[in-house]
């Protein structure tokens, strides 16, 4: 089986986004056009999100072979605000331990007659893979795929940069921490490179960065103080636990005292640096409560912009079934 | 039976013969080389006009899938792909299931080969009980009955004492021992190479020090113990140095290259192309260009196809879900052909690595084609060129990269044990 380029996969013939696989071979017009049109959900007076009927008689599968309640939830809820209808599939590793292959799997779900799919999985390039095999009338939106991609809260985190800093070219950004086993991190290099930053850096000690970083477009550091300096914004990644199993860091104690975000610390950012984690985060080893609940975290915004930017992708990425229909 | 093989391009790189003879045959030996012997009588004569006549392919290592994995491949399959792309000696490794670790399992599989009477097929034998990695085999049981050499294929030893221990044992009976050099810890679970395209597309990566690690622990237990080892498959730079360091201290070191090491890179898994997913991993293009550079200058020996026959199931899931491995009997050719082409190396010295170069590393008499040589011939015209299509394999496994690659060398005639075992239908 010939295998696409992720770009061939995710956009159709009219350029307009069929799966959201990864920010890779996006282009910085469509991710403007994914913020727009998030903003334009978010900006519904009243209340942040209105119901609208843009999906009414639409099914969309939440396929979760991962667990996440949040982002499953997110997902859900933006899903039913555009009036389409959700199934959710916890499928774990059940399935696959009963011998079940991902391919079985997917075929069975499809004969369920879903438009879109939302897929999380423990392999990077799950998504892509499923977006292959998939039936042409069936979008896929990649909700994190092993270490790969997670490109929806990458997108939800370039609309926090946009509120709150508005344009993206003069930004210097910095991402603390486990950037090695992170797919929101490979995403948002992706994003703020491809929205035209001025420099993306990676901050961490080296077991935690991928051994050819630089390659990635990014500047990388090992000291925090130096990393942080005169950024506009600081990005901390969740640390998972099982890193300190590894022989990959000695200590929660020792990673905090290094990388832990301060107050005193995060006066080396610029003043009006903002903070932001993609949660779940750890309080006391990637940043103090000092700084999380501080005037600069904008971390609970960041989970309510996740809806608008998760409607914005859902309907755009309908918009291109749509572009099938008239063909047909 | 008797046949001749007239108005060919003879090329004999054991003999360092590249010259226009005949070749005549009686039974299944070699009997004349330009001329035919008084009194012959050929009962078939193959015109090899515009051809290139060559010993027949050895393969060092191909994993054949029976008995065990039938539903990969069978050795008739196999047999068949071999018999089709000029290899006449196919080196089975000792992956099967049961493993080849007793002689009873090294019988079925020379018995069904005979049967089949396509290819021949010799044997590894297990290094370790099971390939477990913790007790030895019965090796001088395992040559008695024709295994050409041990290995523990792509399984880990359990400790560099049982490696010693195995590596001694082996020595006493003089077997070379393949090794495949990979350090299990630092490949914890690695997909792919640890290098640009894997940090991007954030797969778990294997270090070049996996293999460079290994290689220097095997070379240290090599002339430790004095025992013949060979690289299976090797993938790094840093690697062939050590290798061309210790050929040079004298140490009786060889190794080989799977095929597609030559020809591809990490940038090949690009969009997760799972027909890439191989062990080792493709690495980078310095690595490429130094395993290039030593299979010409001869550091490295043979080029083998590595084959791995898989069913469509096995590539059909995410990539770091799929099994490694390429089907590669029916590129071996092609591939070293291609080097030829690109330049790379003179065509006598490219069939060197295929024919004489895998033989001599495992002391075998073929790959050559002298007086009284095993008739095994492998008859192809370098001009003509032939497109590979997946559905057109003969190979149970059609996992493949090189679906509609254009390759030089189209096979006319294989000739093995005497016996023409492979006619190209379509003659141009």
């Amino acid at each position: 089986m010939a295998s696409s380029r992720p770009r061939d996969l995710q956009l159709n013939e009219n350029g307009r986004l069929r799966h959201f696989l990864t920010i890779e071979g996006l282009s910085r017009d469509l991710l403007i056009r994914i913020l727009d049109t998030a903003e334009s959900f978010a900006a519904l007076p009243g209340r942040p999100v209105k119901k609208v009927p843009l999906l009414r008689g639409r099914i969309i599968t939440n396929l979760f072979f991962e667990n996440s309640t949040r982002t499953r939830t997110t997902f859900e809820l933006a899903a039913k605000l555009l009036s389409a209808d959700v199934i959710n599939f916890n499928i774990g590793t059940s399935a696959t331990s009963k011998g079940e292959t991902l391919l079985d799997t997917l075929r069975n779900i499809e004969a369920m007659h879903s438009d879109m799919f939302v897929v999380r999985h423990a392999q990077s390039g799950a998504a892509h893979f499923i977006a292959e095999h998939a039936s042409p009338r069936v979008s896929v939106i990649n909700a994190g795929d092993g270490r790969h991609a997670h490109p929806t809260q990458a997108m939800l985190d370039m609309f926090t940069i946009r509120k709150h800093k508005g344009d993206f070219t003069p930004l210097r950004v910095a991402i603390v921490g486990d950037v090695l086993h992170s797919r929101v991190a490979r995403s948002q290099i992706l994003a703020l490179n491809t929205l035209g930053v001025s420099e993306v850096r990676v901050v961490g000690p080296r077991t935690l960065l991928p051994s050819d970083a630089r390659s990635m477009g990014v500047h990388v550091f090992h000291d925090l103080a130096e990393g942080i300096r005169d950024v506009d914004v600081v990005i901390m990644l969740r640390l998972q636990n099982e890193r300190m199993d590894g022989a990959l860091l000695p200590s929660e104690h020792e990673y905090f005292r290094l990388y832990g975000l301060t107050d005193e610390r995060l006066e080396n950012a610029k003043p009006d640096a903002i903070v932001m984690h993609p949660g779940p985060m750890n309080r006391g080893i990637e940043l103090d409560s000092a700084v999380a609940d501080g005037p600069r975290s904008v971390i609970l915004q960041q989970v309510s912009y996740g809806i608008a930017v998760r409607m914005a992708v859902l309907s755009m990425a309908m918009q291109s079934q749509a572009d099938l229909e008239v063909e047909a | 039976m008797s046949l001749s093989i007239i108005n060919g391009r003879l090329i004999d790189p054991a003999h360092g013969i590249d010259d226009m003879l005949d070749v005549h045959i009686d039974g299944e030996e070699v009997v004349g080389i330009g001329h035919a012997p008084a009194e012959f009588v050929a009962d078939e004569v193959i015109d090899a006009r515009d051809c290139v006549v060559c010993p027949g392919l050895v393969d060092l290592a191909a994993s054949l899938r029976e008995p065990g994995f039938e539903h990969k491949a069978t050795l008739a399959s196999e047999a068949l792909a071999a018999a089709r792309s000029g290899i006449t000696t196919l080196i089975c490794t000792p992956d099967t299931s049961p493993v080849i670790d007793n002689t009873a399992v090294v019988e079925l599989i020379h018995r069904v080969a005979r049967k089949l009477g396509l290819a021949r097929v010799l044997t590894t034998g297990a290094l370790t009980r099971g390939l477990a990695g913790e007790q030895l085999s019965e090796m001088a049981a395992l040559q008695a009955v024709g295994c050409v050499a041990v290995g523990n294929a792509r399984a880990p030893l359990a400790s560099t004492l049982v490696e010693r221990r195995a590596l001694e044992y082996a020595a006493t009976f003089g077997l070379t021992v393949f090794l495949r050099p990979e350090d299990r810890h630092l490949r914890a679970g690695g997909c792919a190479h640890e290098g640009a395209v894997a940090a991007r597309l954030g797969l778990p990566a294997i270090p070049s020090a996996a293999e460079s690690v290994a290689v220097a622990r095997d070379l240290a237990l090599a002339e430790h113990t004095q025992a013949k080892i060979h690289f299976r498959a090797l993938s790094t730079h840093t690697a062939v140095r050590m290798l061309g360091e210790a050929q040079a201290a004298g140490l009786a070191v060889t190794a080989d290259v799977a095929a597609h090491q030559l020809h591809l890179t990490e940038m090949d898994i690009d969009g997760f192309d799972s027909e890439c997913h191989v062990s080792p991993p493709l690495r980078t293009t310095t690595d490429r260009d130094s395993l290039r550079r030593a299979v010409a200058d001869g550091t490295i020996g043979a080029i083998c196809s590595d084959h791995q026959p898989h069913e469509p199931d096995a590539k059909q899931r995410p990539f770091p879900e799929t099994e490694p491995g390429i089907s590669g009997l029916e590129t071996l050719l092609g591939l070293t052909l291609r080097l030829v082409d690109e330049g790379l190396l003179d065509l006598p010295t490219a069939l060197a690595r295929v024919t004489s170069g895998p033989a001599d590393i495992v002391g075998l008499p073929l790959g050559r084609l002298g007086i009284g040589s095993a008739a095994d011939v492998c008859v192809f015209d370098p001009e003509q060129r032939w497109t590979l299509h997946r559905a057109q394999m003969a190979s149970e496994g059609r996992n493949t990269p090189f679906d509609r690659w254009d390759f030089p060398g189209q096979v006319r005639y294989t000739v093995f044990n005497g016996r023409v075992v492979h006619r190209a239908t379509e003659i141009a």
